[in-house]
């Protein structure tokens, strides 16, 4: 017993980094900023009560970063990133996309929902080449294009295929590049891949990065998941819940090329310690939820399973 | 302990027992109305009289209930007359199966009664384009007033309370109004069959258009969809196998106004058949017609579902049932 229980490892401060790692920092933050998000509130009113989903909100990200926004249930990183989409309005303050306001939704910025939102009476081409058709490209111009982004993501197999048919991750890998089709200028995802299962979503993560490598985008990724966000995100944007507010935005000290392998690297657990500092201290204060009780013994004393 | 595959709750049947179920449906109530018909033994309340004998009111084929002829005969009896003969029968209003479905060939292979009265296929045509006249009018202003509603809530606020108040009113009510407005033919009785689906029609198509996924707007907005284009783009596509679904029931609503509506005015197609053989006490004609009511709506419905099927491919709730 005693033998098994190690002495927890000595980490490096998630603050270390590497000369590549700060290399690349230094490059990322000199490129343009897209997105700049300042002093944004939002309230809810319901049955005459207010409440403060978002205080004083701020960041930017920049051209080809890949931003994951964490927090716990309740902080509001939904809401957020529906801000961000156009999909709501917020109660004060703006997001600015190069320079100018965000009004309401565009094809500037392209969305990928939770919930599985291919439109079913389309097949899977129809629905790539949807945003390029309502935005006026031609049917030829649109079905060339919406061709092109299936063979890069490997379902040109798929094509006439309607979304029924498809799995949960296919579903989502279409709706990736359905979003991706209008060409914008950031991807905005939230928890898109919350409803596939661990297997599914390991290799979607990578699939993810892959596309994110070789395409121009930017990516804003909400995620309740820590090291599904450790393993995207170049920086990570801390929320604390009721109301949501910024607690830290953290630089992620793993090296990239990123795989699953590094799971297990010091700066990788580093970056999870101190996420897991954030997010479980704080929400263990301003939990709502009962704790769960002790439950009597219903079984023979002697018949134990643990 | 394997439970009865009959008794379990919400869990499909296998392909046999749906058809042999299917089946069924239609056999059991037809058993029963041939026992009913066929076994003397069972019911059978009243004497066919096949020979009056002594008693002077008494004709061939005349109907008496049971205990009326019993009294004849055993009176006869008493004063020694020749008594009344007669074999048990139902009432003249229930012909028995086979003699419904002589009235069904029957009416199909002989000539009207009258010399330029209408043939039953003619009376039944008359009857069909009522109904279509009727349920197109309803559709052309239904359908896009339903989805309108459905889309805008203003439209909804605006339109609704109204047509909640006037779907509980019975259409039949306007029919001294349609006849006074659109004369005695075929005027009114489209009228009627527009007042009963119409009403109906806006509200359920509304309520469909309301349960459109709200995600798949929001997708819609995100990919540069301007709102005008959300209507024609996303929310009719969307809802159209339940809008189609809900037009094959009100379709049958529909039908169901039909006779209430050809007996106002001149009364004409089908229902002037069946009261005119009614008059005559001709049962099975009676029974024959509404039969052939019931195979034409239930042919319709299944041949717009079998429609239906290859309409929408997509459509998850089909796919289930076929």
């Amino acid at each position: 017993m005693h033998g098994l229980a190690s002495p927890p490892p000595l980490l490096p401060s998630y603050r270390e980094q590497s000369a590549a790692v700060r290399a690349r920092f230094d490059s990322l933050k000199a490129r343009e900023v897209i997105m700049t998000v300042s002093h944004l509130h939002k309230n809810f009113d319901s049955d005459g009560r207010s409440t403060l989903a978002l205080q004083d909100i701020h960041f930017s990200t920049h051209r080809r970063e890949f931003l994951c926004i964490v927090g716990p249930s309740g902080c509001g990183k939904s809401t957020l990133v529906r801000i961000l989409a156009g999909l709501e309005e917020p109660s004060s303050g703006e997001v600015l996309l190069q320079g100018r306001p965000v009004t309401g939704p565009g094809s500037d910025r392209g969305m990928v929902f939770q919930a599985y939102t291919l439109f079913p009476w389309l097949t899977v081409k129809k629905n790539v080449m949807f945003g390029l058709q309502v935005n006026g490209t031609g049917r030829l111009q649109a079905e060339r294009d919406a061709m092109q982004w299936l063979q890069l993501i490997g379902l040109e197999r798929f094509a006439e295929a309607y979304p029924h048919q498809l799995s949960g991750g296919m579903k989502q890998r279409v709706a990736i590049v359905r979003a991706l089709a209008n060409q914008p200028r950031i991807l905005l995802m939230d928890e898109p891949f919350g409803a596939l299962d661990a297997q599914t979503r390991a290799r979607m993560q990578v699939h993810l990065l892959e596309i994110w490598r070789k395409i121009d985008i930017t990516i804003v990724f909400i995620t309740h998941d820590l090291d599904e966000a450790i393993l995207l995100a170049d920086r990570i944007l801390v929320l604390s819940a009721h109301p949501g507010e910024v607690q830290e935005l953290i630089e992620v000290p793993v090296p990239r090329p990123r795989s699953l392998a590094q799971f297990i690297t010091p700066e990788f657990l580093a970056t999870k310690a101190r996420l897991e500092q954030l997010i479980y201290s704080a929400s263990q204060e301003t939990t709502e939820e009962e704790l769960y009780p002790m439950m009597a013994r219903m079984t023979d004393v002697r018949d134990n399973v643990e | 302990m394997r439970r009865s595959p009959w008794l379990r709750i919400l869990r499909p049947l296998t392909p046999r027992a749906r058809i042999a179920c299917g089946v069924l449906a239609f056999v059991l109530p037809l058993a029963l109305w041939s026992l009913v018909s066929y076994v003397p033994a069972i019911w059978h309340p009243q004497v066919r009289i096949t020979d009056p004998g002594s008693v002077s009111y008494l004709d061939t084929g005349a109907y008496l209930p049971r205990a009326a002829f019993d009294t004849e005969v055993a009176d006869a009896r008493h004063e020694q007359r020749a008594a009344p003969k007669g074999v048990s029968a139902n009432p003249i209003y229930l012909p028995s199966p086979g003699q419904v479905l002589q009235a069904f060939y029957r009416a199909f292979t002989t000539r009207p009664e009258t010399k330029d009265g209408p043939w039953l296929y003619q009376s039944l045509w008359h009857s069909i384009q009522i109904i279509f006249w009727g349920y197109m009018i309803s559709s052309l202003l239904g359908v896009p007033l339903g989805i309108l509603c459905g889309a805008y809530a203003a439209m909804a606020r605006l339109n609704e309370p109204f047509l909640e108040f006037f779907r509980y009113l019975p259409a039949p009510a306007f029919g001294a109004l349609a006849v006074a407005i659109l004369g005695i033919y075929d005027g009114p009785k489209i009228a009627i069959i527009v007042i009963g689906t119409f009403f109906q029609q806006v509200l359920i198509i509304a309520n469909t258009t309301r349960k459109l996924d709200p995600a798949l707007l929001e997708a819609a907005l995100t990919l540069g969809t301007r709102s005008r284009q959300l209507l024609t783009r996303v929310v009719i596509p969307g809802i159209l196998p339940d809008l189609y679904r809900d037009q094959r029931i009100l379709l049958g609503w529909a039908w169901t106004y039909l006779i209430v509506a050809e007996l106002i005015g001149t009364t004409s197609g089908i229902t002037w058949f069946i009261t005119q053989q009614a008059r005559y006490q001709h049962f099975a004609n009676v029974y024959a017609a509404i039969a052939m009511i019931g195979i034409l709506g239930l042919g319709t419905d299944l041949l717009l579902a079998r429609l239906g099927r290859s309409l929408f491919p997509w459509d998850r709730a089909l796919v289930k049932s076929a």
